[in-house]
C-alpha cells in the first residue's frame, strides 16, 4: 500500500522539479530506451518465448523492431513536436502572438496487456516520455517473464526518479488506481476499461483506452483469392490469434467461401507445414483460462481445417470454421485466438448490415479489387481503423493516429 | 424514465438513417441555427435579462456574436475539415492511400451551463452538428428562462429527430446519463464533472469536461496600472463575475499593491457609477443559493471597496478584498462572483510557487512588460489557457483550443477543435492486392534472410534528414524489385 503511494509521490516530486521539461533530458531517456532494446534483444526474445512461445521471427518484427522504430521516430521528431504551434489570429489580435503550447500532463500511468507485452506497454510509454511526463509502467502479470524483465531493465537505463515499473495483478492495480494520475493509458479488455475509467473519474484524470472487439473482414468476389488468403491467414494466426487488430471473422458469399477455404488450407500448410504443432513459427495460447475459453468456441459451426488441441502444450491448431451462425458462441465475444469463423452472406448490403448490428470494432477489413466496394464499406460502417486488401498494416504507420474504438 | 429512452432512441434512429452524413444537410442546419439567432434576438435578450439581468448589448457581445462567428467559420470550412486528411507513408505503403477520415461519433449529449446559457449550450451544438452527429441538448435548469426558450426554438428551426432538447434538473440529468451516448460534453463544476465521467465510464463514452478553477492574475511591477486595472475589472465584473475564465484573484507585486487597489476602485466607478445597483450594465447573481455562497466567502478578509448586497434582487456590489489569507474561504473555492481578492508577492517566483501549489486553473493571466518574465511564467506553470496582458481574450480566438487541464477539465473545443472533438478520426489504409512479393517476407516460415529484408525495409534510423527519406524511398523501390527477382529463384 505505502510502496505504491511512495512511488507515485516520488515521481510527482520529480515532475514538479521540472527536470523532464527540457528536450535534452527527454532525448537522453529516449536514447537510453533505444540502447535498452539494442543491448537486450536476446533477453527480450527469451522472455517472450517463455510467456507466449512467441517465435523469434514474430518477436523481432512485432515487438523489438516496432518498438525501436517508435523510439527513433520520437527522437527524430521531438524538437519539432515540442515547438509551439502558431495559429491564425483575429483582427483584434493581429499584433499579438497566438500559439498552442504543448505541455506534459504530469505523472502518467501506463497499464500494458499480455499479448504484445513489450511493444504495447513501451509504445505509449515512449510517447509519455517524449511529451515530458513522468510515468509508472504496470506491465501485465499474465505475461510474467516479460514484466519481470522490464522491471529489471528499465531502472538500469532510465532516470529512477521519473520512471518506475510496478508489477502485480488486480490488487496492485487497484491500489495504483486510488492514486491521482494526470493521465492513464490502458490497453486491454472492455470490462477492465470501464473499471479504469470509473477510477479515473474520481480524480478527473483523462484516459486513453485501447480496447478490442470483433474485427470483421469482408471478402468480395473480385479479389485475388490467393493473395487474400495469405494476408488474412497471416494476420489471423500471428501470435496465435492473440492480436487486438487481427481479423476476427470473415463475411463472404457461399461462392467466395468455396474458393477461400481451400486457399486458406494451402496457406496454412505453406506457413506451418503439415503438422502446425511442430512448426517453430507458431506461438501458444497465453494460459489455461484462455485455452479453455477458446476450446469451447470450437464447437460453433463446422471445422473446415484444424480443430486439434493439446491442453498441456496450450496449443490450438489454426482453425477455420464454416457454417457459422450469428448466434453461435464464437460470434458472441472477441475470439483472440487461432480460430477464423466464416459467416455466409448473400451480398455486400447484408455484410454491412451485419457489421453495423455489432459494436464498433477496433479494425475493419475489406478485400476487393473494386474500389467502389471498398469505399462503400468504408462509408457505411465505423471502426477504429480500416484497411483494404490487407490486415494489421495500418498499425505500422506511425503518422496514422492509432485511434481507439471505444468499444 | 421511458421518456429519456425514447428521446435518445429517436436521435439514434435519426442518426442511423444517415441523413446527417451529407455536408449539405449539415450546412442547412447551421444556416437554420443562424436564422434562429437573428430572428429571435429580442426574445433571447429578454430571457437573459430575466435570468441574469444581462443587458441587450452584453447579450449581443457575449452570447450571440460568438455563435454567429462560429457558424460562419463552420460553413466556410466544413468541406475542408470533413475531407480525408492524407498522412505521411512508410516504405511498405508508398503505393497506397493512407489518410485519416473524420467521421461522426453518433449521438452526442451536451449539458449546458447557466452563466452564458445560449453560448455554452449552442456553441458545442454547432460543432456536433457540423461533425454529422445527432444531439441531445440539456440546457441548465438554473437559467430557466433561457432553457425554456431554447426548448421552444430548437425544434422550430432544426431537424426534430436529430436534435432534441431535454429540460430538467438533477433527476432528469441522472436519468439521461443512464443512456448510452457516443460523446458527452459537460460544462460546469468539477463535482458534477466527476459524476458525468463516472456515468460515461459505464458505456465507455468519451467526455469533454469544461470545468473551472481559480484563475490567477499576476501583476508585475512596472506596468501601466491604469490599463491593467481596466482589463482586469472588465474580465472580473462582466456577468457579475460569473465567468469560468474570469480572473479569480490577483497576485501583485508588493510595491504596487496600493496603486492597484486605488485604480481598481476608480475603474469600477468608471464602469458602473457610484452605485452599481443602478447601472444597466451590471448583472445579478443567478440565484439565492449562489448569492449566499458568495457572501459567505467574505469571511476573514477586509473589504477595501464595495461589499454592499441586496438579497431580494440577488445583488452583490463589485468588491475588492485585501488582507486575504491564502487559507481563507475565498481562496479555497472558485469564487464565480464579483469578489476580487488581492494578495501580494515579493517577486514572480513567489507568484509561480503560489500558483503551482494549487489545482491547474482554466485560465492564467499575467501582466508584465518583460517578455522573458512572461515566458518564464508560461514555462513554469500550467493552465487550460493563458492570456498575457489582458483577460479572457484567448477565448475569442477560434484557432486556439478552449479547454481545461487537470481539475479544470479535459478536452477542448471552438472552431476546428469542436469539429475534431465530435468526430472519430478513423485510420484508413487502402491497399491493392498486388505487390504480394513484398508481403512474402512477413509470412512464415521465418528465416534469418527474411528478418534481414524486413529490417532493411522498415528500420528507421536516427536523424535521417528529409533528403535521406527521399533516398530511402528510391532505395525501397529498388529493393522491392530486387526481392522479386531473388525470391522467385
Amino acid at each position: 500500500m505505502s510502496s505504491t503511494k511512495e512511488v507515485a509521490a516520488r515521481l510527482r516530486e520529480a515532475f514538479n522539479s521540472g527536470k523532464t521539461r527540457t528536450a535534452e533530458f527527454r532525448l537522453k531517456q529516449l536514447k537510453a530506451m533505444l540502447n535498452l532494446m539494442k543491448e537486450n534483444e536476446g533477453a527480450l526474445l527469451e522472455a517472450l518465448k517463455k510467456d507466449l512461445r512467441k517465435p523469434n521471427f514474430e518477436s523481432i518484427i512485432s515487438e523489438v523492431l516496432f518498438t525501436k522504430n517508435e523510439i527513433v521516430c520520437a527522437i527524430n521528431n521531438l524538437t519539432e513536436w515540442m515547438k509551439p504551434e502558431y495559429v491564425e489570429k483575429t483582427l483584434v489580435t493581429k499584433l499579438d502572438t497566438c500559439f498552442i503550447k504543448k505541455e506534459p500532463f504530469g505523472v502518467a500511468l501506463i497499464i500494458g496487456p499480455w499479448n504484445y507485452p513489450i511493444q504495447l506497454v513501451l509504445t505509449p510509454f515512449i510517447g509519455a516520455v517524449a511529451a515530458g511526463n513522468c510515468a509508472i509502467l504496470k506491465p501485465s502479470e499474465v505475461s510474467p517473464n516479460s514484466s519481470q524483465l522490464l522491471s529489471e531493465l528499465l531502472p538500469k537505463y532510465l532516470d529512477k526518479d521519473c520512471f518506475a515499473v510496478v508489477c502485480g495483478g488486480v490488487k496492485e492495480t487497484t491500489e495504483l488506481l486510488e492514486e491521482k494520475f494526470d493521465y492513464i493509458f490502458f490497453t486491454g479488455g472492455t470490462h477492465v476499461g470501464k473499471i479504469i475509467m470509473t477510477a479515473a473519474a474520481k480524480h478527473l484524470t483523462p484516459v486513453s483506452l485501447e480496447l478490442g472487439g470483433k474485427n470483421p473482414c469482408y471478402v468480395d468476389k473480385s479479389c485475388d483469392i490467393n493473395n487474400t488468403a495469405h494476408r488474412i491467414a497471416w494476420a489471423r494466426f500471428l501470435n496465435m490469434g492473440q492480436t487486438c487488430i487481427a481479423p476476427d471473422y470473415v463475411l463472404c458469399t457461399k461462392a467466395v467461401r468455396e474458393e477461400l477455404v481451400p486457399a486458406l488450407i494451402n496457406c496454412l500448410e505453406e506457413f506451418y507445414g503439415k503438422n502446425p504443432q511442430e512448426s517453430e513459427d507458431l506461438g501458444r495460447i497465453i494460459n489455461e483460462k484462455h485455452f479453455n475459453r477458446l476450446k469451447a468456441l470450437l464447437s460453433s459451426g463446422k471445422v473446415a481445417v484444424g480443430g486439434q488441441t493439446d491442453e498441456k502444450d496450450k496449443y490450438i491448431a489454426p482453425t477455420v470454421l464454416v457454417d457459422v451462425k450469428e448466434t453461435d458462441p464464437v460470434m458472441q465475444e472477441e475470439i483472440f485466438g487461432p480460430i477464423l469463423p466464416i459467416v455466409d452472406v448473400e451480398n455486400i448490403d447484408e455484410a454491412i448490415a451485419f457489421m453495423n448490428r455489432h459494436e464498433k470494432p477496433l479494425a475493419l477489413y475489406v478485400y476487393s479489387a473494386d474500389n467502389k466496394v471498398v469505399k462503400d464499406v468504408l462509408e457505411r460502417t465505423s471502426s477504429g481503423g480500416f484497411c483494404s486488401n490487407d490486415c494489421i498494416m495500418q498499425m505500422t504507420l506511425f503518422f496514422l493516429a492509432f485511434w481507439r474504438s471505444w468499444r | 424514465m421511458d421518456q429519456m429512452k425514447n428521446t435518445v432512441g429517436k436521435a439514434r434512429a435519426a442518426f442511423n438513417s444517415r441523413k446527417a452524413c451529407s455536408l449539405e444537410f449539415r450546412k442547412q442546419q447551421l444556416q437554420a441555427l443562424r436564422r434562429l439567432l437573428t430572428e429571435n434576438e429580442d426574445r433571447i435578450a429578454d430571457a437573459l435579462h430575466k435570468d441574469l439581468n444581462k443587458n441587450k448589448l452584453d447579450t449581443q457581445v457575449f452570447e450571440i456574436m460568438g455563435l454567429e462567428g462560429e457558424i460562419a467559420l463552420l460553413l466556410e470550412k466544413l468541406t475542408e475539415w470533413a475531407a480525408p486528411r492524407p498522412v505521411e507513408r512508410n516504405l511498405l505503403t508508398l503505393m497506397d492511400e493512407v489518410y485519416i477520415q473524420p467521421e461522426p461519433l453518433g449521438v452526442v449529449l451536451i449539458i449546458g451551463a447557466w452563466n452564458y446559457p445560449f453560448l455554452i449550450s449552442l456553441q458545442p451544438l454547432l460543432g456536433a452538428i457540423a461533425a454529422g452527429n445527432a444531439v441531445v441538448l440539456k440546457p441548465s435548469e438554473v437559467s430557466e428562462n433561457s432553457a425554456a426558450l431554447i426548448k421552444e426554438l430548437i425544434p422550430k428551426y432544426l431537424d426534430k429527430d436529430l436534435y432534441q432538447v431535454v429540460c430538467g434538473g438533477v433527476a432528469e440529468t441522472t436519468e439521461l446519463l443512464k443512456e448510452k451516448f457516443d460523446h458527452i460534453m459537460y460544462t460546469g463544476n468539477s463535482t458534477v464533472g466527476k459524476i458525468v465521467m463516472e456515468a460515461a465510464a459505464k458505456h465507455l463514452t468519451p467526455v469533454t469536461l469544461e470545468l473551472g478553477g481559480k484563475s490567477p492574475c499576476y501583476i508585475d511591477k512596472n506596468v501601466d496600472i491604469d490599463t491593467v486595472c481596466r482589463r482586469i475589472a472588465w474580465g472580473k465584473f462582466t456577468n457579475c463575475g460569473q465567468t469560468c475564465i474570469a480572473p479569480d484573484y490577483i497576485l501583485c507585486d508588493k510595491s504596487i499593491h496600493e496603486k492597484v487597489i486605488e485604480r481598481l476602485k476608480e475603474t469600477i466607478k468608471e464602469f458602473y457609477g457610484e452605485d452599481p445597483k443602478k447601472s444597466p450594465d451590471y448583472c445579478r447573481i443567478i440565484s439565492t443559493h449562489h448569492f449566499k455562497r458568495i457572501l459567505s466567502l467574505l469571511e476573514g478578509s477586509k473589504v477595501a471597496y464595495g461589499g454592499q448586497y441586496d438579497e431580494a434582487s440577488c445583488y452583490i456590489a463589485p468588491t475588492i478584498l485585501t488582507d486575504v489569507s491564502p487559507t481563507s474561504k475565498v481562496m479555497k473555492e472558485e469564487i464565480f462572483g464579483p469578489l476580487l481578492p488581492i494578495l501580494t508577492v515579493n517577486n514572480v517566483d513567489e507568484a509561480i510557487q503560489f500558483i503551482n501549489q494549487r489545482d491547474k486553473p482554466l485560465a492564467l493571466y499575467a501582466f508584465c512588460h518583460d517578455k522573458k518574465v512572461l515566458k518564464k511564467i508560461v514555462a513554469e506553470t500550467s493552465s487550460g489557457g493563458v492570456t498575457a496582458n489582458d483577460t479572457m481574450i484567448h477565448f475569442t480566438i477560434s484557432t486556439l483550443p478552449f479547454g481545461g487541464v487537470g481539475n479544470s477539465g479535459m478536452g477542448a473545443y471552438h472552431g476546428k477543435f469542436s469539429f475534431d472533438t465530435f468526430s472519430h478520426h478513423r485510420a484508413c489504409l487502402i491497399k491493392s492486392l498486388k505487390m504480394e512479393t513484398v508481403n512474402k517476407v512477413r509470412y512464415p516460415p521465418g528465416s534469418p534472410e527474411k528478418v534481414k529484408w524486413i529490417k532493411r525495409l522498415i528500420t528507421k534510423q536516427v536523424n535521417f534528414g528529409k533528403l535521406g527519406l527521399v533516398f530511402i524511398g528510391l532505395l525501397g523501390a529498388l529493393l522491392a524489385v530486387l526481392m522479386k527477382v531473388l525470391l522467385l529463384h
